[in-house]
């Protein structure tokens, strides 16, 4: 009877969880690694802070990620004058809509509103840096495979190189008066300069419809794939911290408030003994 | 209460303390009240697991209270954007996760504490589905209940707002565009609400003051109704039947144990159980994966961009599916007034119970089979209306939301049939305790 229960609760959940979801790759970082986080910082400070605020953080913070308030003064205040100020940016927000087509938005918070059943924030960010393409017919030159057209520029295209893009499309097909033709196979391909060439090809019978990004082999780029994942990695670190710089402290005030409460559940159980032994 | 004349009045035995005792017991009812409602409140000796419940809502009402007080005074509710581009309610919630001590402590505990609050009031509830406790004579302590109820989600209706989220603001909107359903007025009453033509500064400001002034003081107003109407009666058991037809020779009930000390120890031992599970949740997952914080949250209301896919908080799902699953016209109204109004008659309809109820035993332990199918396919359908709720619309969600809403009303609508031909067994004189 329980079994049948547990069925019936779970099966709609099993039966509505084939809707689109994106593939992930797996944030390889901690967020306890104080080298990586100190990387991070830089890589923030240089590559994401010129156009996107982390305004909710102090740089004074940046101290319980293992700076000193000299280091950071030096090596990352750019548009602070004081270090309790908050991490906001130069640009003004006009300017950058007229840039971008929409106002970069502040990352403080970004490693938490990506969260979704696909994955972690973290794992949402460690993607999405990792998977832009060249594309000639997005203004800033750049679309990303998780972000269809995206307004953000590949900031690490140096560091990463472009990589040539195959983007192969399984979609029901209609004919030249709109009716139904079966389906069809829709193949761009994207060279190093974003430039598309388009195939297209009729597909015989039933078809699963569906999209399938490849990349080809990186053009230019100054880092190794691992090294640039490693790189990657140590900002998404940085970002994920950002999110919520005490959330460290929280897990061990946790642990502190279990030890507490379990011992005072001994004696609460052993009062409520005590006084209900005579109730019969 | 009792009145003027029966007050019991303390005799002071000569001691500082007993002296300080009697001036006050000459001016107030304190003895009196206190023996009334703890040291001589007899409640029957053999609740269960269930019965923590009750004290539970009372502790999570006080948390809310307490870290509410702390939020509001570092807490802005303003939607102008503020130097760095970001709404000024929205900063000041990361404000105060990040600059106020502690402030991200008290923060959780309040976030968390809206779920626990449903959690705690939802599992209450149940408990006098087992075992009857709304029946004669508990109406209208069930009925005081059942407006807590009510007003519990209009505080969290209006205090989900206040973050100023993509979800907060989305979600109010889409809430507050129900009352446009309503004819000839609705359009109207929806402005009224908002104070303006879209969620905007006018609605977040009213939001508050309802959410940390108006409800709150309607609710703790309820609760205090509440708990005065149950010691009038005094509380049912898991047994359903009266403690009080049993009476010593002082006429103290046989199976009754005064609440003080006895339930307030084992109390006690039921809320540092809740804590740890409560402060578990804040300190190892707060957000609760994405049920008590939604991830969409953390990015600021955009009037301007509606997100794809729009879900209530979990507690509100399950109503949310049967507004969502009535998706047919019918006579004059229009497919969405049906909805707002089998919306409304899923909550509403807990109001009827006392009343809908005629089996000739209260507790699930003697009624028959049929009670018990109809109760197990309640929960099941509030399970999978919950679930459908926080899911986009899907025509297979669609179809089962509509099965599982008839369901739900079915356990209500049929109760006055299906709770009289039931098997019963004979009620027990005294209650069942090992």
């Amino acid at each position: 009877m329980k079994k049948l229960i547990l069925a019936l609760l779970f099966a709609p959940a099993m039966a509505l969880a084939s809707g689109a979801e994106l593939h992930l790759d797996r944030w390889p970082g901690s967020v306890k690694d104080q080298a990586a986080l100190q990387n991070g910082a830089e890589l923030f400070v240089h590559y994401c802070l010129n156009c996107h605020g982390a305004s909710y953080l102090r740089y004074n913070r940046l101290t319980e990620i293992g700076l000193t308030e000299e280091q950071i003064k030096e090596k990352l205040m750019y548009t602070a004058e004081k270090i309790g100020d908050p991490m906001r940016i130069a640009a003004n927000a006009k300017d950058m809509r007229k840039w971008f087509g929409t106002a970069p938005p502040d990352l403080t918070v970004a490693a938490r509103s990506h969260a979704s059943g696909d994955g972690s924030g973290a794992d949402w960010l460690y993607t999405y840096l990792r998977q832009f393409y060249p594309d000639a017919s997005r203004p800033t030159g750049w679309n990303n495979v998780i972000f269809d057209n995206v307004g953000m520029p590949h900031v690490f295209w140096e560091e990463q190189g472009a990589r040539p893009m195959t983007v192969t499309q399984v979609r029901s097909a209609v004919d030249a008066n709109g009716k139904d033709a079966g389906y069809e196979e829709v193949v761009k391909v994207y060279d190093v300069q974003g430039n598309v060439t388009q195939t297209v090809k009729p597909l015989a019978g039933a078809q699963h419809e569906g999209i399938r990004h490849e990349f080809g082999a990186p053009v230019g780029g100054k880092l190794s794939a691992e090294a640039y994942d490693k790189q990657v990695s140590d900002l998404v670190a940085f970002m994920v911290w950002m999110g919520e710089p005490m959330q460290e402290q929280r897990k061990q005030l946790g642990i502190g408030i279990l030890i507490f409460l379990a011992i005072t559940f001994v004696f609460a159980y052993l009062l409520k003994k005590e006084y209900w032994k005579d109730i019969h | 209460m009792a009145s003027n004349a029966q007050y019991e009045k303390y005799k002071s035995n000569g001691t500082l303390m007993g002296a300080a005792l009697e001036w006050f017991d000459a001016r107030f009812p304190l003895t009196s009240m206190w023996k009334q409602h703890l040291s001589e409140y007899y409640a029957p000796k053999n609740f269960n697991f269930w019965y923590f419940f009750g004290v539970l809502s009372i502790v999570v009402l006080a948390i809310q209270i307490f870290t509410g007080i702390f939020l509001t005074m570092h807490y802005k509710p303003d939607a102008s954007l503020n130097a760095n581009g970001v709404p000024v309610a929205f900063a000041s919630v990361e404000y105060i996760m990040r600059d106020v001590s502690g402030g991200w402590l008290i923060r959780y505990m309040h976030s968390t504490g809206a779920s626990a609050f449903f959690i705690v009031v939802y599992l209450h509830m149940f408990r006098a589905l087992l075992y009857g406790s709304y029946r004669k004579p508990r109406e209208l302590t069930w009925l005081f209940g059942v407006f807590i109820f009510f007003c519990l989600m209009g505080e969290a209706f209006m205090g989900y707002l206040l973050p100023w989220g993509q979800m907060s603001y989305w979600g109010a909107q889409v809430i507050v565009n129900l009352f446009s359903a309503i004819p000839f007025v609705g359009e109207d009453l929806s402005i009224w609400i908002r104070g303006d033509y879209v969620i905007g500064d006018a609605t977040l400001n009213r939001f508050f003051a309802f959410h940390v002034i108006a409800l709150p003081l309607l609710l703790v107003g309820l609760v205090v109704a509440h708990v005065l109407a149950l010691h009038e009666t005094g509380s049912n058991n898991p047994d359903g039947i009266e403690i009080k037809k049993k009476l010593d020779e002082k006429g103290i009930p046989l199976d009754g144990v005064p609440f003080h000390p006895y339930y307030t120890v084992k109390d006690t031992v039921g809320v540092v159980v809740f804590l740890m599970v409560f402060f578990a949740i804040i300190c190892f997952s707060p957000e609760g994966g994405g049920y008590f914080l939604e991830y969409n949250n953390f990015i600021p209301a955009d009037p301007l961009k509606t997100p794809p896919h729009i879900a209530p908080v979990w507690y509100f799902t399950p109503f949310y599916s049967i507004l969502r699953a009535v998706d047919w016209s019918w006579m004059w109204p229009s497919a969405k007034l049906w909805g707002v109004i089998a919306m409304g008659a899923s909550v509403g309809v807990f109001a009827l119970l006392p009343w809908l109820d005629r089996s000739p035993v209260k507790s699930i332990r003697y009624r028959g089979p049929i009670y018990k199918f109809f109760l197990t396919l309640f929960v099941i359908s509030l399970f999978v209306l919950g679930y459908l709720g926080t899911q986009p619309p899907s025509g297979l969600g669609n179809l089962l939301s509509k099965i599982f809403m008839f369901v739900y009303f079915a356990f209500f609508v049929l109760m006055p049939w299906y709770s009289k031909i039931d098997k019963y067994r004979p009620e027990p004189d005294r209650v069942t305790f090992k």
